[in-house]
């Protein structure tokens, strides 16, 4: 685990003493709310990924963006590392604090702004939760695309942060493809606008850039998202199957014979008994494993397509196909999905969710790799799937009271995390690096890649201000982290100096 | 006996392209990256030694049922585009074919997208990775053949429409959809005002439309999905059925507005205005006799006006747009960048080519 700032490997911070810092921060910034004490900096000691816990050395709470750009100014005039937090709901760390650091929590900004039904857009501030754009906006006939399982409580902010996704990924995008433009203050203190809400800007795609940045580039005061006409109808198909391998290869038959689902989602024997037993979604409790197929748009197209992939489900070997009835049926199909984790959840005290991708066709040996570790590291792994754009959730289930057994989940879930890379994946498809994946970044990258990521870093945050000891790792790091995972007698990273 | 190879034969051009980069960046010597040639005039001339791509081409990645291609810059996009056709597939941003030269590295370096980009995404929405030699010639990858990849900072997408200036984009990986199934296209005769109303009720709906332009008293529409939506949504809208080749001929920029030979009798310059959706007509007088056409639903307006550069940017920003110049040789083609992020603009330049050898000057004087 890397939970502390660790100066070897993370680069060094300047030491700070607590008091002097907050009244530096309350004379540059007036009626700035600064929490200090020990059981108000408490509730935010951690975000989504709970393991993980820091006390912030100071957290603020600013309702105007004057105060934000003072706090800014002052802390870069002082060199006080600041982390930015939304919601808090982020499950890589993202969010973690820092001891010689400030937090800066968004959360006050949460208005909405302004509708505009006409051009389909809607300005917000950060703060405001993902599904209430949604909700505002429905009476319009519109919504905001993307939905992380988290929608009903992260916010805007974050999702710009780290760039989220959700399960109609596939057809509709991530959050860099639903945003029109965004408002940043760097660590500087001074505010632009990036993007606008025309459908290109002049100059570098910087908003492409600061999409899942992970608040290292600047802080995200505004945002304007794209919003999207609500489909006319949805309708599931469920198929489940007695052979996983004949469920990936499903996925890969269905996208070729030209559908693009809205969303397309596979789960795993453990993981449908998990949420059979926690919802009774009515999941076949025997197959090894299910495919939920959302097909959405225009009456007569939806008919359509439904028949098409009830062919190549059929095709594919599936040993049943169930079209949801109505609505409620098509409710509960999804509630079981959505409510995987906590169900999981139920069946272990903890559990850790990994989040790689890799190439569909890749899936079977994947799957067939993830068990095979899973049974080297005497932890059960529950697989829940975005099978349409790759993006896997394996569920890591262990006990954190049973000494060393959170280690053990960390390495095990490593492991899988490199077997993605190595299959052509990604080691984060949308819960983002953070501090978590520090390490792995090294597995997915070589040098030469993470020393660009550091000139641009310097490009926009010379002294290294904003989150420090995330996303992206040092070489330092990278040496060291290289020199225990020898993979295939090969050092990575050879050309850096070893500790 | 030597069978020479056709000049479309893959070939892996790698080390000649690294060895030309690290020789200029010893030098210090500006290097003036070029593909087909295509798109040269869309940015501002590069006084500099040529640096050609074309050697570097092919596709090497392609599988339809991971909906992912990968390419080398070099590579003609009408190869591509036909290896994609092949497969029923595409490229759903519609990037203009400004020649037969033109290549992927040019379509990603310039940024261009066609008449669907405001349904379907521009060309940035379906890049999904790159390669790319750095100014010593290194080759770096950023992204990947995966559709969700967070890990890092977005450095393939912040290649696209940087107009090579950043660094030699040597590979891409796109994201590519299946063809539509039906399309059809319809003219409406209506007023701008109609046509802008109209959009603005259908937008709300989930209408299969990929393509809405206005001009000459006329709503130019195309529909594309299922057979059921299209056959509905083209009943309900009525209209006349429009020969589908307009679309090509409005993508590739072929029609009159565009063209060469209006350039002679119109020798006025060709802007492209891109605008918030529903921004009504600029309020500017000088431009009553423009020639026009509003596509991309009148977030993309073609112009041909000899109006002052700084009074028609001026207007645009002031509607939230910016303006640029597409008459070959126009000293100031973009919008200049507010100060703020100008900075910043400079300052990714310096870290990501601090000899400045990609394309000097290319986008701004500066960068």
């Amino acid at each position: 685990m890397n939970i502390l700032h660790d100066a070897r490997l993370d680069g060094e911070l300047v030491q700070h003493d607590r008091a002097e810092v907050l009244a530096a921060l309350s004379r540059a910034a007036p009626g700035l709310t600064l929490l200090h004490r020990e059981e108000d900096l408490r509730p935010f000691e951690c975000d989504g990924l709970a393991a993980y816990r820091v006390l912030p050395m100071l957290v603020a709470l600013p309702e105007t963006l004057d105060q934000v750009e003072a706090l800014l100014r002052k802390c870069h005039e002082v060199r006080v590392p600041v982390v930015t937090r939304g919601a808090g709901t982020g499950l890589s760390g993202g969010a973690l604090p820092l001891e010689q650091g400030v937090l800066l929590v968004m959360s006050r900004f949460n208005r909405i702004l302004e509708i505009d039904a006409d051009a389909r857009i809607a300005r917000v501030q950060p703060g405001v939760r993902n599904l209430a754009i949604s909700e505002a906006v429905a009476p319009h006939g519109l919504y905001y695309a993307p939905d992380p399982s988290s929608q009903i409580a992260c916010s805007i902010g974050g999702n710009v942060a780290e760039n989220a996704g959700g399960v109609h990924c596939l057809k509709y995008g991530l959050t860099v493809h639903n945003v029109l433009s965004i408002d940043v203050m760097t660590i500087e203190g001074e505010r632009m606008t990036i993007g606008s809400s025309a459908l290109d800007s002049p100059g570098f795609d910087l908003l492409a850039l600061m999409m899942g940045s992970e608040g290292m580039l600047g802080v995200v005061t505004e945002v304007t998202v794209k919003l999207l006409p609500r489909p006319e109808t949805a309708k599931v198909l469920m198929a489940s199957f007695d052979d996983i391998e004949k469920a990936g290869s499903a996925v890969g038959a269905i996208i070729a014979a030209g559908i693009i689902p809205g969303g397309l989602e596979m789960m795993d024997n453990l993981a449908i008994r998990a949420a059979e037993d926690f919802i009774n979604a009515g999941y076949p409790v025997e197959a090894e494993a299910i495919l939920l197929c959302e097909l959405d748009g225009v009456e007569a197209d939806v008919q359509q397509d439904i028949d098409t992939v009830r062919g190549v489900l059929e095709t594919s070997g599936a040993t049943g196909i169930q079209l949801a009835r109505d609505e409620a049926e098509r409710a509960r199909f999804w509630a079981g999905r959505k409510n995987a984790f906590p169900a999981v959840g139920r069946m272990s005290p903890d559990y850790y969710c990994m989040d790689g991708t890799i190439p569909r066709r890749e899936l079977p040996r994947v799957l067939k790799g993830i068990s095979q570790l899973s049974e080297e590291y005497g932890l059960r792994v529950a697989n829940v799937f975005h099978a349409g754009d790759g993006n896997m959730h394996p569920l890591i289930l262990f006990d954190a009271n049973r000494e060393g057994e959170l280690a053990t989940a960390e390495a095990l879930g490593g492991k899988i995390l490199e077997l993605c890379v190595e299959a052509g994946g990604s080691i984060t498809g949308e819960h983002g690096v953070g501090r978590e994946k520090i390490n792995q970044m090294c597995a997915q990258f070589g040098s030469l890649e993470i020393t660009a990521f550091h000139a641009v870093k310097r490009a926009f945050d010379a002294h290294g201000l904003l989150n420090p000891g995330k996303n992206i790792p040092t070489l330092a790091r990278c040496a060291e982290f290289g020199a225990m995972h020898v993979h295939n007698n090969e050092l990575p990273h050879p050309e850096l100096p070893r500790f | 006996m030597s069978v020479t190879a056709p000049s479309m034969a893959p070939h892996d051009d790698l080390v000649n392209l690294a060895e030309r980069l690290q020789q200029a960046d010893r030098d210090g010597s500006a290097i003036r990256i070029e593909g087909g040639g295509t798109r040269y005039f869309t940015g501002r001339q590069v006084t500099g030694e040529v640096l050609s791509t074309r050697q570097h081409r092919g596709i090497t990645s392609y599988d339809p049922v991971e909906l992912i291609v990968s390419v080398r810059s070099g590579t003609l996009l009408q190869e591509l585009e036909a290896s994609l056709a092949e497969q029923g597939q595409m490229l759903p941003f519609e990037p203009p074919r400004l020649g037969e030269q033109g290549t992927i590295g040019g379509m990603v370096a310039s940024g261009l997208s066609g008449p669907r980009r405001p349904w379907a995404g521009a060309v940035r929405d379906f890049v999904l990775g790159m390669r790319v030699l750095d100014h010593q010639g290194r080759e770096q990858r950023f992204g990947g053949e995966v559709m969700k990849n967070v890990a890092g900072y977005d450095l393939s997408r912040l290649m696209v429409g940087a107009q090579g200036s950043l660094g030699l984009i040597t590979e891409v990986s796109l994201k590519v959809l299946p063809i539509a199934g039906t399309s059809r296209s319809l003219r409406l005769e209506m007023s701008r005002d109609q046509a802008m109303q109209k959009l603005s009720v259908w937008g709300r709906k989930p209408l299969p439309l990929s393509g809405a332009t206005w001009h000459d008293g006329a709503l130019h529409l195309r529909l594309e999905g299922g057979p059921g939506s299209v056959t509905d949504t083209a009943a309900m809208i009525g209209g006349d059925r429009l020969d589908d080749r307009y679309w090509q001929q409005l993508r590739d920029w072929q029609l009159p507005l565009f063209s060469r030979e209006s350039l002679h009798t119109d020798p006025r310059p060709l802007w492209r205005l891109s605008l918030p959706a529903q921004t009504p007509p600029l309020p500017l007088p000088e431009l009553e006799d423009a020639i026009q056409i509003d596509d991309w639903a009148g977030c993309q307006r073609w112009l041909r006006t000899d109006i002052d550069a700084t009074t028609l940017r001026e207007a645009c920003t002031r509607a939230g747009g910016h303006a640029t110049c597409f008459t070959p040789g126009h000293t100031t083609p973009f919008t200049p960048l507010a100060s703020a992020v100008a900075r910043y603009h400079r300052q990714l330049k310096q870290q990501l080519d601090p000899r400045g050898i990609f394309n000097p000057g290319r986008l701004y004087p500066d960068l």
